[in-house]
């Protein structure tokens, strides 16, 4: 492995991109559950819920700034590091980057100001308005950068135009074939990334004050981890079908990504599942294979003489790294059905009615907190390593891409980046690790009438005057 | 479905004309909203005290991100439009792109740290303040290396890593950390109350001399970069158009002297936004029609004619509405930051 611009600007896009997509993923899921939260809290005037609201909004607010910042990155990348895939594809996919800033990055950024600061300041209904927009951006959002991502998987709706993509179709371009269940596969991901992260720090938190904590704060992690795992009970199926669904997609329109994923060099039907195997390169084959006859063909085909394709059609100059991709698919697929197991599990324990109480069941959940994570990430390892060697599969290698750009500058980047995201996550990780510890305070009441006589609103009273009378100098308002 | 034509001759016109304004509000927008929180972050450390510091960042907090996200747009809307710029800049522009980036990481997550932090305190109001100063810094860098022009093929960048380096774009860095300074000192003159509000105006005058004495060096240094820039200004009947630009500017820095003096609140604020704008204007005055000086114009630059209609439909419709709720999440947000902030902070801190 050559240490050139391409490997190294490689690195460094996949370096910020797996720090970046943590925080999205769990943003995206935690704005949706802070609104359902607030919708039960006006629903049902319980306080139980705004505690909660209270203090998971305190999470989203780290997540969505370390959100923010490391994906300010990202939008200059494509350039900084990517000028010829810039170049390439920047008449159709610049649009649609454009329409993610217009139409969510402003929408969760002003309503977020009102989400956190405003609730003294904008009442109860509109509060929770600003906070279904902060959800909604977060959606919208995701929408637009998975149909850039989808396009670089399955291009769609353009001609060729002196060796540049052009536009022709937009509804093509934006709704490619493998977008609309990639959206479905990664929002869905992100929000059952979430239930576990709550439902898993719900978790540790009962076990950790089985009896001594307030009552208010058991409470509220009781109701928090019961929905959380309602949550999870229900939508982890529906995500494994969904991925089934998406696979069908890889199979029709990424052939070699998918020979990958199923470590499958020859053609054949009757594929088996392989749980495990070590794919060998070079030889072009698997070792210490261990698979289930047929039952490949079955869960890709629909049917156990299905024909799978296998890498051995390609060039190996048109092939990805082999092991990678394998791996990652069978760590996300484990994953999720480990994830399954706790949503069954939870099930049997809500019927016996000891679903707070049991101690194996809560452990288990707890080390789940950050399953939803690695199953994200893994997926993404499997899609993006999947494409390769191209970068707009089928059309433009990686190798194409790059920008001319110095080794040696990237080098001193990357390193920079190395250094500064270990510091700043870091401490993004200790501040939420001592605001999880805390859990769900209750809070005293802040909707009261009295609002007005109470001294610590960061704010003064919008009604006061402001300016000092003309030719004076100003007296301070106090 | 949905497919727009290459075929109109007009269009491919008028289009990047459209979009050239377009991302020039964009930058303008950033360059006053983002401008005034670097700003704040620029006089942090000057701040006399826990108190001063903790209201001059609620005066922010709120609405900063926002204020970033005018930068995704100016990146993106490059990206979507002008790809060739894009492509062409971004390369050339690597070192101080990358600095100025990390320099937001440090400062944005300031905002979110420092309320949660005690003993690490410190380290958060040092982030703030040297994030703020250096991303400030390199964004003045990417303005001068953009005013010196880059060496390109038409389609790539072809020229070295730090081309960008020179004598011109560290004044402009430097020009740029007092032109935001006096938006942060204003800012703080509008939103404050009492000795901070008091101290915010001396260090707005303060800035305010130093802004003038950097517009004059740079207004003076850009005729001897050989890029003839000085034709344009200075050449019959240009002369007689362009004249009241460096007038007006003059007028409004006297008239910010006075309302300083004064204790006007808000209009020290505006005002300077009046003379970034003019600033401003001078500099699109200087480099039209080129957006990758000194070769490549806005035409040469832009997307197809068909990629161009598709953004702008939705620009046309999406951005006024983002106006509009980006304008009342400042009206919220309206009033001066009281005084009394308790203990680790109020929101949802």
């Amino acid at each position: 492995m050559e240490l050139d611009a391409l490997m190294l600007s490689r690195i460094q896009f996949a370096f910020t991109i797996a720090f970046h997509i943590i925080f999205p993923a769990f943003t995206i899921g935690l704005a949706s559950w802070l609104a359902a939260l607030e919708f039960n809290w006006l629903r049902t005037g319980n306080p139980l819920y705004r505690n909660l609201f209270r203090f998971w909004v305190k999470v989203f607010a780290v997540s969505f700034g370390l959100g923010v910042v490391s994906g300010i990155v990202m939008s200059y990348q494509f350039g900084t590091n990517w000028s010829r895939f810039s170049e390439y594809t920047g008449n159709v996919l610049g649009p649609v980057i454009a329409y993610e800033v217009i139409t969510a990055f402003f929408l969760e950024a002003a309503f977020l100001g009102i989400m956190l600061f405003g609730w003294e300041r904008v009442g109860d209904r509109l509060h929770f308005f600003a906070t279904c927009m902060v959800a909604l951006g977060t959606l919208i959002s995701a929408f637009w950068i998975l149909s850039a991502n989808s396009w670089m998987q399955t291009p769609d709706g353009f001609a060729i135009e002196n060796g540049k993509a052009v536009p022709v179709d937009w509804f093509k371009v934006v709704f490619n074939p493998s977008f609309p269940l990639r959206y479905a596969h990664m929002v869905l991901g992100c929000y059952i990334t979430t239930a576990f992260a709550v439902a898993g720090m719900s978790a540790w938190m009962l076990l950790r004050h089985p009896h001594d904590a307030p009552e208010a704060k058991l409470a509220a992690s009781r109701r928090s981890l019961s929905m959380a795992l309602w949550f999870a009970a229900i939508f982890v199926p529906v995500q494994i079908v969904i991925g089934d669904l998406h696979g069908l997609g890889v199979l029709k329109y990424q052939p070699t990504k998918l020979a990958a994923i199923e470590g499958n060099w020859d053609r054949m039907s009757n594929m088996p599942l392989r749980l495990f195997a070590i794919p060998d390169e070079e030889a072009e084959t698997n070792h210490y294979e261990i698979g289930i006859p047929k039952i490949g063909s079955w869960v890709l085909t629909h049917a156990f003489d299905g024909e799978v394709p296998g890498l051995k059609e390609v060039p190996r100059e048109d092939r990805p790294p082999v092991w990678p991709v394998f791996f990652s698919f069978r760590i996300m697929v484990g994953i999720g059905f480990a994830m399954l197991g706790i949503g069954l599990w939870s099930l049997y324990l809500r019927y016996k009615g000891t679903l707070f109480t049991n101690r194996t069941f809560l452990t288990a959940t707890m080390i789940m907190t950050p399953s939803g994570f690695g199953a994200v990430l893994f997926g993404w390892f499997t899609a993006e390593i999947g494409r390769q060697p191209f970068v707009v599969y089928g059309l433009l290698r990686t190798a194409d891409a790059v920008s001319p750009v110095s080794a040696g500058a990237v080098t001193a980047s990357l390193l920079t980046f190395f250094v500064v995201y270990a510091f700043v996550f870091g401490f993004g990780s200790y501040y939420l690790a001592k605001l999880l510890r805390r859990g769900p305070d209750p809070v005293e009441d802040i909707r009261g009438d009295d609002l007005s006589k109470k001294p610590k609103r960061p704010f003064s009273v919008p009604d006061e005057g402001l300016e000092g009378r003309p030719g004076h100098r100003p007296q301070p308002v106090r | 479905m949905f497919g727009f034509g290459n075929e109109y001759e007009g269009l491919a016109f008028w289009l990047p004309l459209i979009w050239a304004g377009l991302i020039a509000v964009a930058v303008a927008m950033y360059v006053i909203v983002d401008g005034f929180d670097l700003g704040v972050g620029i006089l942090f450390k000057a701040a006399h005290s826990e108190n001063w510091r903790d209201r001059m960042m609620f005066s922010v907090a709120p609405i900063w991100d926002g204020n970033e996200t005018w930068l995704i747009l100016g990146g993106g809307g490059l990206f979507a439009v002008f790809h060739i710029a894009y492509a062409v800049l971004m390369p050339a522009l690597y070192v101080p792109i990358i600095l100025m980036l990390i320099a937001l990481i440090f400062r944005g997550v300031a905002f979110e740290f420092r309320f949660k932090s005690e003993r690490s305190k410190f380290l958060w109001d040092n982030a703030f303040f040297f994030g703020s100063l250096l991303a400030t810094f390199f964004q003045g860098m990417v303005l001068g290396s953009f005013v010196q022009g880059f060496s390109n093929d038409g389609r790539q960048f072809t020229g070295g890593t730090f081309d960008f380096l020179t004598p011109f774009s560290v004044v402009t860095g430097i020009s740029l950390i007092c032109g935001y300074g006096l938006l942060g000192a204003t800012w703080c003159v509008m939103k404050t109350t009492g000795e901070l509000e008091i101290w915010a105006r001396r260090m707005a005058v303060r800035f305010l001399i130093a802004t003038i004495v950097a517009m004059a060096i740079v207004s003076l240094w850009v005729p001897f970069l050989g890029r003839q820039i000085e034709m344009r200004w200075f050449t019959w009947p240009n002369i007689a158009f362009l004249a009241p630009i460096p007038l007006i500017t003059a007028y409004v820095a006297y008239r910010l002297f006075r309302d300083l003096d004064e204790g006007r609140h808000y209009r020290p604020f505006f005002l300077t936004i009046a003379l970034f704008l003019l600033g401003y204007l001078g500099l699109g005055v200087s480099l039209f029609p080129y957006n990758v000086p000194p070769n490549l114009t806005i035409w040469d630059t832009a997307n197809t004619v068909n990629s161009q209609l598709f953004a702008l439909v939705g620009f046309a419709i999406v951005l006024p509405i983002t106006f509009a709720y980006t304008a009342y999440a400042y009206y919220v947000f309206r009033g001066k930051v009281a005084e009394e902030i308790q203990g680790g902070g109020y929101g949802y801190h």
